[in-house]
């Protein structure tokens, strides 16, 4: 089954080349005998290139050519053309691009009214292009970044775009939050608005805050360079490392941060990839962890964030992997699931853990964690055999919990300080299409989802009343 | 006569593929303990039921694979292909690309209805090939989309298109914490969708296959694999060939059909539990001894006292007083009164069996004579390197606990209306929730009442 990634905006498409990239190193990691498998097949097609780039389609058999299922979006040009200069260029070709040059100017409103129309029928041309080569479409996943014009506008115009044109595929968006200290002025008005069409429109968000990220990251450099680590880390198994072990290529400010998110997104299809004894399907986690439509926000963790190179791991280190998973360092946002109310969640684990270690873990972890009345025993649970690359096995969690909440009342926040002095306003309502409306009925979506969230805590640690079961007369 | 085995889902296909493993293993060996006409004997009879000859002489196991996912499949093939001593029929496979989501309307109202034609033609395929169709043995779990929804939805068809076949389905029953946040949804549905089609359930229950390989078989990183190599074990006890009761020297023509007139004499009691003894790591098989007295105790007490292994037992649970007319109610605590049982002995001197406790009276509800409620199936050749192996299958109230656990977790949940609109969406109403709950709650109640 495919999953066909779009990355929108700069962010997006940063985040997106840092995956194509890591990508491509765990297949050859996997892919020892160079033939084209059904695991390859979920993110790249196999083209026959010797007589040109438009060759046909190889199913089987040896790699010709392997092209990235994927669209490219840009309203910019400066990041695409980087992607199709640096080591990806041949991973693409120019019918999965849609570019333009002069950038949506932080502006929601520009992403998506304006570029929306003017690029919804190259866009839905191209996306049909691409469905075309795919056995059987799974999912989407959407890359972007809520605080800007592109990722944030545009991005959510596709959301929409998906949702009519192809209705039965899932819409994964993998989404960056900005932050309280976000050099865009507007990122407030940019994020509410594209909230609204996440609310809306996608199956699930997994949200990701740039803070979280970089101290990841500062993280692992401090335990790197203290010299408090006995043995030596390896380098190919950081979240954070891209592929390449030769230095040669300056590593770019984000590019650490972008492949926790990359590594978060190859840890959550594995399972649909790779084989193991307890499959984990994408539809199964938005079955899963969505009870209701629109508490779809899943807060996500990896771990480990390195392995060190010895062999040999006691399972106390595997054990320990599963705290660190719930942890307030190891989430992608600012948030402290422990402490809130979990709805449901799921662990999916790679590489040589059984099903004895993974119940005994959730046994242990179980008594610290609340979980809402109705879901007491609220785990879903996959075991895929192939670890990452240079680690033993590997731990993605994802959480559907309140803990979401202060994001989203922040965000709320922020917003409500810009609108109600209307600053910046004038920039969106003079876009064709957008009206003061859309900015009550975007602050309203938010406060409704807020609320949602308000009453489910409110059960937390209340008393616990079964409902009466049937009576049958006897 | 042949049995058709479908495998559905990756639990259904994993565990099926571990089933025909150990029936050609156990036939392979000259460890049976008996005569080399017997043994000869025994292993014609296990070939006609579960293999079919091909040129290559290689067996081919009579089974059908379906899931909705390609990889769980692609591995049970080739695995078997890769031992050299049995393998599936290249072509007796059905597979899609995008797995049933865990959603049991998916499996049953999409994928069904959608695969229909193409699953029942392997399926008439593989019933064409058997000399006498014996009947039908489906193996899936509860707990997903594909085992569960398809599985209801092909059991259904199997029922329609072969209306006097014997159906046996295998079920296994998830962990009680952790596989599937919606499993016990996926249960509820499962169970009274398959109470209406199939002739009798067999469970086994994860959570209690774990304890025997924790405990019996002293594994210590117990994996999935391990899991269904023990479930296989205990299979095979019940599917392998034995001589019944008053089945004179040959065995049994008819396996599926007996099984089913010892043991559901009422179409309301469908579940049967199973135990078997002694359960242990291989390399140990070689220093224990085990007499026929000693086994049928702890059998019988394992029976009564509803333990789910041979360790553990409350040898402090008591029969109720024979003769005496006790209401339900006030019948000993933890008692597990029982329907029906069936006792399936395999190995040394088995003829000398004293099968006396378990036709007291006491052990079992007022309807059926002991002498029609007990019965025992004994062969002399023994099972899978052990020396003496005894069987229980079970018309009890083993599963009343366990099941009453699943409706109440899914009644809690769908009080809450949690997750529903997955399954609407797919076309199952929350009325169709409440028909299900309702044949359920029936089922306790008719267990509890025993």
């Amino acid at each position: 089954a495919v999953s066909l990634p779009f990355a929108v905006g700069q962010c997006g498409n940063q985040v997106g080349c840092r995956f194509w990239d890591l990508a491509l190193r765990e297949h050859a990691a996997v892919n020892k005998k160079g033939i084209y498998d059904e695991a390859l097949s979920s993110f790249f097609r196999n083209v026959d290139t010797r007589s040109g780039d438009n060759g046909p389609d190889i199913y089987k058999g040896k790699i010709c050519s392997l092209k990235a299922r994927a669209l490219l979006i840009d309203m910019e040009e400066g990041v695409v053309n980087e992607i199709l200069q640096g080591p990806l260029r041949d991973v693409f070709d120019s019918k999965q691009l849609v570019t333009d040059v002069s950038g949506s100017g932080n502006n929601w409103a520009v992403g998506h009214k304006i570029y929306g129309c003017q690029y919804r029928e190259n866009i839905v041309e191209k996306l049909r292009k691409t469905a075309e080569h795919c056995d059987c479409l799974q999912c989407f996943f959407i890359i972007h970044s809520m605080g800007g014009g592109t990722g944030s506008g545009l991005g959510t115009f596709v959301l929409n775009l998906l949702e009519e044109e192809f209705p039965e595929v899932y819409r994964f968006v993998t989404s960056v939050y900005p932050s309280g200290e976000d050099d865009v002025i507007t990122s407030p008005y940019n994020s509410v608005l594209a909230m609204k069409e996440l609310n809306e429109h996608a199956d699930c968000v997994l949200p990701i805050e740039n803070e979280s990220l970089f101290e990841i990251v500062n993280k692992i450099h401090q335990m790197i360079n203290s010299g408090k680590l006995g043995s030596t880390v390896k380098q190919n198994s950081l979240v954070t490392s891209s592929t390449g072990s030769g230095k040669t290529l300056q590593e770019k400010p984000f590019d650490a941060m972008n492949n926790i998110v990359a590594n978060l997104l190859l840890n959550l299809t594995s399972s649909a990839r790779f084989e193991g004894s307890l499959n984990m399907d994408l539809n199964e986690i938005s079955m899963n962890l969505v009870p209701f439509p629109r508490l779809h926000y899943l807060v996500s963790s990896l771990t480990p964030l390195y392995t060190l190179a010895d062999v040999n791991v006691p399972s106390r280190r595997l054990d320990q992997m599963f705290s660190d998973a719930f942890s307030r360092d190891h989430q992608l946002i600012q948030a402290d699931p422990k402490h809130s109310l979990y709805l449901a969640c799921a662990l999916l684990v790679r590489g040589n853990v059984q099903i004895s270690d993974l119940r005994r873990n959730i046994e242990r972890l179980k008594p610290s964690l609340h979980f809402v009345s109705w879901n007491q025993e609220g785990w879903k649970t996959g075991l895929c055999s192939v670890p990452p690359v240079g680690h033993s096995h590997s731990l993605l969690a994802l959480a559907n919990n309140t803990c979401v909440k202060p994001t989203f009342i922040e965000l709320k926040d922020r917003f409500m300080k810009l609108y109600k002095k209307k600053a910046h306003l004038h920039h969106y309502l003079q876009i064709d299409g957008m009206e003061q409306s859309c900015f009550s009925e975007a602050i309203s979506s938010l406060s409704d989802l807020i609320e949602e969230y308000n009453e489910l805590d409110a059960t937390k640690g209340g008393p616990r009343i079964d409902p009466s079961r049937l009576k049958i007369a006897v | 006569m042949s049995i058709v085995t479908v495998q559905l889902g990756q639990c259904g296909n994993q565990i099926g593929h571990e089933v025909f493993s150990a029936l050609c293993s156990d036939i392979r060996g000259t460890h049976g303990l008996c005569s080399k006409k017997e043994n000869e004997s025994y292993r014609d009879s296990c070939r006609e039921r579960f293999f079919c000859e091909q040129e290559s002489g290689v067996p081919v196991a009579r089974a059908v694979l379906v899931d909705m996912e390609p990889k769980v499949i692609s591995q049970a093939l080739s695995t078997a292909a890769r031992s050299g001593h049995w393998k599936y029929n290249s072509h007796s496979h059905f597979c899609q690309k995008q797995g049933s989501g865990n959603n049991w309307a998916n499996g049953y109202s999409v994928h069904g209805p959608r695969h229909k034609e193409a699953i029942m033609d392997l399926v008439q395929k593989e019933a064409e090939k058997c000399d006498r169709l014996g009947g039908f043995f489906t193996i899936m779990s509860m707990a997903g989309g594909t085992g569960s929804g398809l599985g209801a939805f092909v059991t259904q068809c199997l029922r329609d298109a072969f209306p006097t076949s014997f159906i046996l389905n295998h079920l296994v029953w998830p962990y009680g914490t952790g596989e599937v946040i919606v499993q016990n949804y996926n249960s509820v549905l499962t169970l009274s969708h398959l109470y209406q089609s199939s002739d009798a359930l067999l469970v086994h229950e994860n959570d209690v296959i774990h304890k025997i390989c924790a405990q019996l078989m002293n594994i210590k990183q117990i994996s999935f694999r391990d899991v269904n190599q023990v479930i296989a074990h205990q299979l095979g006890s019940v599917l392998q060939p034995t001589h019944t009761a008053g089945g004179g020297s040959g065995y049994s023509r008819n396996p599926l059909g007996d099984l089913m007139e010892t043991l559901v004499p009422h179409p309301e009691f469908r579940m049967l539990g199973l135990r078997n003894i002694p359960q242990m790591p291989e390399n140990s098989l070689a220093y224990s001894t085990f007499s026929w007295p000693g086994l049928l105790k702890h059998l019988r007490q394992m029976l009564i006292a509803n333990a789910q292994m041979e360790e553990g037992i409350d040898w402090k649970v008591r029969p109720p007083h024979p003769g005496s007319s006790i209401p339900s109610t006030n019948k000993p605590l933890h008692f597990n009164t029982s329907i029906a049982n069936l006792l399936i002995l395999r190995g040394k001197d088995v003829h000398s069996v004293d099968l006396g406790s378990f036709q007291d009276p006491s052990l079992y509800t007022s309807w059926l004579k002991p002498q029609d409620a007990f019965n025992a199936w004994k062969t002399p050749r023994a099972f899978n390197k052990y020396e003496k192996s005894a069987s229980l299958v079970s018309n009890s109230q083993f599963l009343l606990k366990p099941l009453d656990s699943i409706v109440g977790k899914a009644w809690n949940m769908f009080a809450s209306k949690a997750y529903l609109h997955q399954y609407t969406k797919f076309g199952i109403q929350e009325e169709d929730f409440l028909d299900c709950f309702t044949t359920l709650e029936q089922v306790i109640s008719s267990y509890t009442n025993l």
